[in-house]
C-alpha cells in the first residue's frame, strides 16, 4: 500500500514535470487565438527555441544565455508568423505550417552543421542546465512526516525553475486576458475586430503583440524541454507537444485555468504511461510499449472529438482583418 | 440643384462638417467622385441614395475607416488630416454603424469603454464608465442597461448602445449609417425620438439612409447621392419624396403604385402547427398554421431573424421541420417524412431566396449558367446528360429580355451585374419554371427604386396568373403593397393575419413587436 502512494506521488510528480511545455504552450496558444490567430506553430517555435537553447547553452555555458536565445529565436518565428497572416492577410493555417517544417528541417540541418553530432547539441553538464532546485529541508521532512513530508519532497519540491515558471504563466495569464485593458482589447480583437478598429485601436498592432507574447512562451517552453528536463537538444525533440497543448488550449475553451487541468490530464497520461511500461499489471498483463506510449495521443482524439462538448472559439478567429474592400 | 439659405441650426459658427473635393477609388469603382458637403452645427442631415451611390464610403471616409485618394474635411472649421478612427473621435465625430461594432459576448460597459479604459487600470475605469454612462443616460434619456451582455440584448436596444459609446467618446457629430434598417417602425419612432433630444443638446447629426421617408420625417437639410456624385443639396422643408426619388435615381419614379385587388382561388400550401428547432433545441418557429390560396400574396411581415426566414426555408424543403404538416398542391408532408428541395420543386414550388449571393446563385458562375441552377436537367436544355451551351445561352438572352436586365449579357459573371439585375436573374429563373406557389423572401433588398418598381410589377403579374405567392421582406412598405393579406411573426410565433384594407403600419408594428390587442389579432 504504502508502495502503492508513492508510485502515485512519483506520477504526479512526473505528470508536472511532462506537463509544463504543455502548459507553456498552452498560454501561448491563449494569447494567440484570443486575437484571432490561429496558432498551430506552437510545435515548430518549440523546437526551433529548443534547438537554439541546447545549442546556446552548449557553447556558452548558461542556461540563461540559453533561454534567451530561445526566446529570441522564437520570437523572430512569431513575427514570420504575424508578418505571413497579419501584415499580408495569408492563410493562418499555412503559415503554421510552414513555420513547423521549417523548424524541422533547419534545427537538425544547423544541429548537424554547428556540431556534427547527427543534428543532436552536445550533452550539457549541471552548470549549464536549469537542475532541480531542492526546497529546505525537504529530505528531512520526506522522511519524518508521512503524507505531508512525502508530498513536499516528492511533489512541491525537486523542480527545476521553469516548472514554476509556467505555473506562473497560467495566474499571469488569468490576470491579463480577465483583469487587464490590454487583456479587454485582446478579447474584443478576437471576437470583432471592427469594433476594436472603429475604438480607433489598431487591430494589426493588438495581433502582433498577441502573437509575440506567445513567441516568448514558447521560446521558455523550447528552452524547457532542451536545457531543463534534457540535457542538449535531440532531433524532433517536441514530438507533437505543440500539437497537444493546443489539443489541451481547445479542451480548456481557450481559458487559462481549464487549459492548465488539461494540460496536467494529458501530462498525467504520458506520466502513466510511463509508469506502466514493462510493469505487470492484473488482469491485462504487461501492456505493450508502442500502445502505452500511444495512449495520451489516442486519447487526445477521443476527447477533442467526443467529450469536449461545444467549445466556442473566438469568432474572427482565422480571418484576416480587412478594412479596405 | 441650387441649395437654399438655410434657416435652422447655428448659421454663425463654421460648419460643423466641411468636405471639399472628396474623391475615393476602389479599383475600377469610383465610389466618391469630386464631393462637396456643408453640415450646419446642431442640425439633422441626411444623405439619401440608392445602395451603391456611396454614401457609406464617403462617411467610411469621415470617420477614418478608409482614407481618401484627394480632398479636405474640416471640422468646425478647422482642416483635419483624419488618418483613422482614433482621430476621428479625438475630434468628436462618432458613428453609428450599419452592422453595429458592438462584441456581442462583451457586456453593454464593456463594449462602451473598449479603447477608452483610461490609465487607472481596467477596474477603476469600469467604475469611472459606470458613473459617467449614468450621467449620460439621463442627460440624453437613453436607458440601457449596463451590465446585460450585448448579444442577448435586442437590437433596438443595442442600436441605443451605439449611440451612447459615441457620446461616451466625446461625439459632437454622431454619424447614423442606415440606422432603421433592423428595427420596427416603434423602435424607429423611438430612435427618432432620441435624435431630437440630442439636437436639441448640441448634437449635429448626420443620417445616412435610402428611405424617403425618413428623411422627409427628421431632417433638416438633405443631400443627395447618385452613381458616386453629390447630385443636390437641400432644404427638407422645400422637397418632397417624389422629387428626392427622381433625383435618386435620375428619372421619375412611380413611388406607391395601387395594385389591383386580388382574384383569390383554392387552397394551394396549407400549413398545419408547424414547428421548428435549430441545432442547439432552441425553438425558431412555434406552432404556426396558415394557408395560401391560389391567385393571392400572403405577405409575412416580422423583424429579421424572427423565424421568417427559416419558414420560407423549410416551405423551400432546405430546412426539415421538427413537427407540423405542411399540405403542397395535395401533397401531405409531415417532419417525419420530410421531402428535399428538388422533391418540392417537383410540386410545382419555385423559390427566390433570401440571400441571393449565397443561395440563389453562384457568383463566378456566368448569367447562363446561374439562369439555370436548379432546372439545369430542363429537356429543353440538353439530354440528361449533357446540356448545350449555345441553348443554355439563348434561354438566359430570353430570360433577360424578359426581365430587361442589363447588360443583357448571358456569358458575363453573375458577380458582374448590379444588385437589381442579379436579383432579375434569379426571379426570371423562378418565374418561367410557370410554378403554382411561389415563395419568395426579400426580393428588393440591396435593388435600386427603379428595379424594386419592375419587380413589384413581376409578382403582381405572376398572382394575377393564378401563382400562388409567399412573400418575406423586412420592409414593411413592400409588405404593404403588395400583399393581399399579411401575417405577421414574432419570436417564431404567429401574431395574427391582417387583412390589406385594415392594415397600416401602426398595427404590423405593434404585431412585430409582439403586442397583441383584440382588434389587430384575428
Amino acid at each position: 500500500m504504502a508502495d502503492l502512494w508513492l508510485q502515485f506521488i512519483l506520477t504526479i510528480d512526473a505528470t508536472l514535470r511532462v506537463a509544463t511545455p504543455l502548459i507553456l504552450c498552452a498560454m501561448a496558444g491563449i494569447f494567440s487565438e484570443r486575437s484571432g490567430i490561429i496558432d498551430i506553430s506552437l510545435e515548430g517555435k518549440m523546437l526551433m527555441s529548443a534547438f537554439a537553447a541546447g545549442a546556446v547553452a552548449a557553447v556558452s555555458g548558461s542556461p540563461w544565455l540559453g533561454l534567451g536565445a530561445a526566446i529570441l529565436v522564437s520570437l523572430s518565428a512569431s513575427l514570420l508568423h504575424g508578418f505571413a497572416c497579419i501584415t499580408h492577410r495569408g492563410n493562418q493555417v499555412i503559415s503554421g505550417l510552414a513555420i513547423n517544417i521549417l523548424a524541422s528541417g533547419l534545427t537538425v540541418t544547423l544541429g548537424i552543421a554547428f556540431f556534427a553530432q547527427g543534428g543532436q547539441t552536445p550533452l550539457l553538464s549541471k552548470g549549464q542546465r536549469f537542475t532541480p532546485m531542492e526546497l529546505p529541508a525537504a529530505d528531512w521532512l520526506g522522511q519524518n512526516i508521512p503524507i505531508l513530508g512525502q508530498l513536499y519532497k516528492e511533489i512541491i519540491s525537486g523542480h527545476n525553475i521553469l516548472v514554476w515558471v509556467s505555473l506562473l504563466a497560467v495566474l499571469v495569464t488569468y490576470h491579463i486576458v480577465f483583469k487587464t485593458t490590454f487583456g479587454l482589447r485582446l478579447r474584443a480583437v478576437g471576437e470583432k475586430p471592427e469594433a476594436v478598429d472603429s475604438a480607433g485601436i489598431s487591430v494589426t498592432m493588438m495581433r502582433y503583440q498577441a502573437v509575440l507574447i506567445a513567441g516568448i512562451l514558447c521560446g521558455i517552453a523550447g528552452a524547457y524541454l532542451s536545457i531543463a528536463t534534457g540535457a542538449g537538444f535531440v532531433r524532433e525533440m517536441t514530438a507533437g507537444k505543440g500539437y497537444i497543448a493546443l489539443a489541451a488550449m481547445i479542451f480548456g475553451k481557450w481559458k487559462p485555468w481549464p487549459a492548465l487541468l488539461a494540460c496536467l490530464m494529458f501530462g498525467f497520461l504520458e506520466a502513466l504511461a510511463a509508469r506502466v511500461q514493462g510493469v505487470s499489471l492484473p488482469v491485462v498483463g504487461e501492456l505493450s510499449t508502442d500502445l502505452i506510449l500511444a495512449a495520451p495521443y489516442v486519447m487526445t482524439v477521443i476527447l477533442l472529438a467526443g467529450f469536449i462538448g461545444r467549445a466556442d472559439p473566438p469568432k474572427a478567429i482565422g480571418e484576416p482583418y480587412i478594412k479596405e474592400r | 440643384m441650387s441649395s437654399k439659405t438655410e434657416k435652422n441650426g447655428d448659421t454663425k459658427s463654421p460648419f460643423a462638417i466641411a468636405l471639399k473635393a472628396i474623391n475615393k477609388q476602389f479599383g475600377p469603382v469610383r465610389a466618391n467622385q469630386d464631393i462637396d458637403l456643408n453640415v450646419r452645427a446642431g442640425t439633422v442631415h441626411g444623405i439619401i441614395g440608392e445602395n451603391g451611390a456611396g454614401k457609406s464610403t464617403l462617411v467610411s471616409i469621415l470617420y477614418g475607416f478608409y482614407t481618401a485618394d484627394s480632398g479636405t474635411i474640416s471640422v468646425n472649421g478647422t482642416p483635419l488630416n483624419i488618418k483613422g478612427s482614433a482621430d476621428a473621435i479625438a475630434h468628436g465625430i462618432g458613428m453609428v454603424h450599419q452592422h453595429f461594432m458592438l462584441v456581442p459576448i462583451f457586456t453593454v460597459l464593456e463594449n462602451i469603454i473598449l479603447g477608452h479604459e483610461g490609465q487607472k487600470g481596467l477596474q477603476a475605469g469600469m467604475e469611472d464608465g459606470r458613473a459617467e454612462l449614468e450621467r449620460l443616460s439621463n442627460q440624453y434619456g437613453l436607458d440601457v442597461p449596463l451590465d446585460a451582455v450585448v448579444s442577448e440584448l435586442p437590437v433596438g436596444i443595442q442600436q441605443r448602445v451605439e449611440i451612447l459609446k459615441a457620446l461616451y467618446r466625446g461625439a459632437k457629430i454622431l454619424i447614423l449609417d442606415e440606422p432603421t434598417g433592423v428595427l420596427t417602425p416603434q423602435e424607429t419612432d423611438q430612435l427618432f425620438e432620441i435624435l431630437k433630444t440630442l439636437r436639441q443638446q448640441g448634437v449635429t447629426i448626420l443620417l445616412i439612409t435610402h428611405k424617403l421617408r425618413e428623411i422627409m420625417a427628421i431632417t433638416d437639410y438633405v443631400s443627395v447621392m447618385r452613381g458616386g456624385k453629390m447630385v443636390a443639396h437641400l432644404d427638407t422643408g422645400d422637397t418632397d419624396p417624389t422629387k428626392l426619388a427622381e433625383l435618386m435615381v435620375g428619372r421619375p419614379v412611380l413611388l406607391e403604385a395601387d395594385y389591383p385587388d386580388a382574384n383569390i382561388k383554392d387552397v394551394q400550401l396549407d400549413v398545419k402547427h408547424l414547428s421548428y428547432q435549430d441545432s442547439a433545441g432552441a425553438p425558431v418557429i412555434s406552432d404556426i398554421s396558415f394557408a395560401l390560396h391560389a391567385g393571392e400574396i400572403l405577405g409575412i411581415a416580422g423583424v429579421s431573424g424572427n423565424g421568417q426566414s427559416e419558414l420560407l426555408e423549410i416551405l423551400a424543403g432546405i430546412l426539415q421541420p421538427t413537427d407540423g404538416d405542411i399540405h403542397i398542391a395535395g401533397k401531405h408532408i409531415t417532419a417525419e417524412q420530410p421531402l428535399g428541395p428538388a422533391e418540392v420543386k417537383a410540386l410545382g414550388v419555385a423559390h427566390v431566396p433570401e440571400d441571393r449571393h449565397a443561395v440563389g446563385m453562384v457568383l463566378p458562375f456566368s448569367a447562363a449558367e446561374t439562369s439555370v441552377l436548379g432546372y439545369e436537367t430542363n429537356e429543353a436544355l440538353g439530354d440528361s446528360w449533357f446540356f448545350s451551351p449555345s441553348r443554355l445561352k439563348t434561354h438566359c438572352a430570353k430570360l433577360m429580355q424578359a426581365f430587361d436586365v442589363r447588360p443583357a449579357n448571358p456569358s458575363l459573371k453573375s458577380s458582374q451585374f448590379s444588385g437589381g439585375n442579379q436579383q432579375k436573374i434569379v426571379l426570371a429563373r423562378e418565374i418561367s419554371s410557370d410554378p403554382k406557389i411561389l415563395l419568395v423572401g426579400q426580393p428588393t433588398r440591396g435593388v435600386d427604386i427603379g428595379a424594386i418598381e419592375f419587380i413589384h410589377k413581376e409578382l403582381i403579374a405572376l398572382r394575377d396568373r393564378g401563382c400562388a405567392i409567399l412573400l418575406v421582406s423586412v420592409e414593411l412598405d413592400e409588405i404593404l403593397s403588395l400583399s393581399d393579406r399579411i401575417m405577421v411573426m414574432n419570436n417564431g410565433q404567429h401574431m395574427g393575419v391582417v387583412s390589406r384594407d385594415e392594415a397600416d403600419p401602426q398595427k404590423l408594428g405593434l404585431l412585430m413587436a409582439g403586442i397583441t390587442d383584440g382588434a389587430a389579432a384575428s
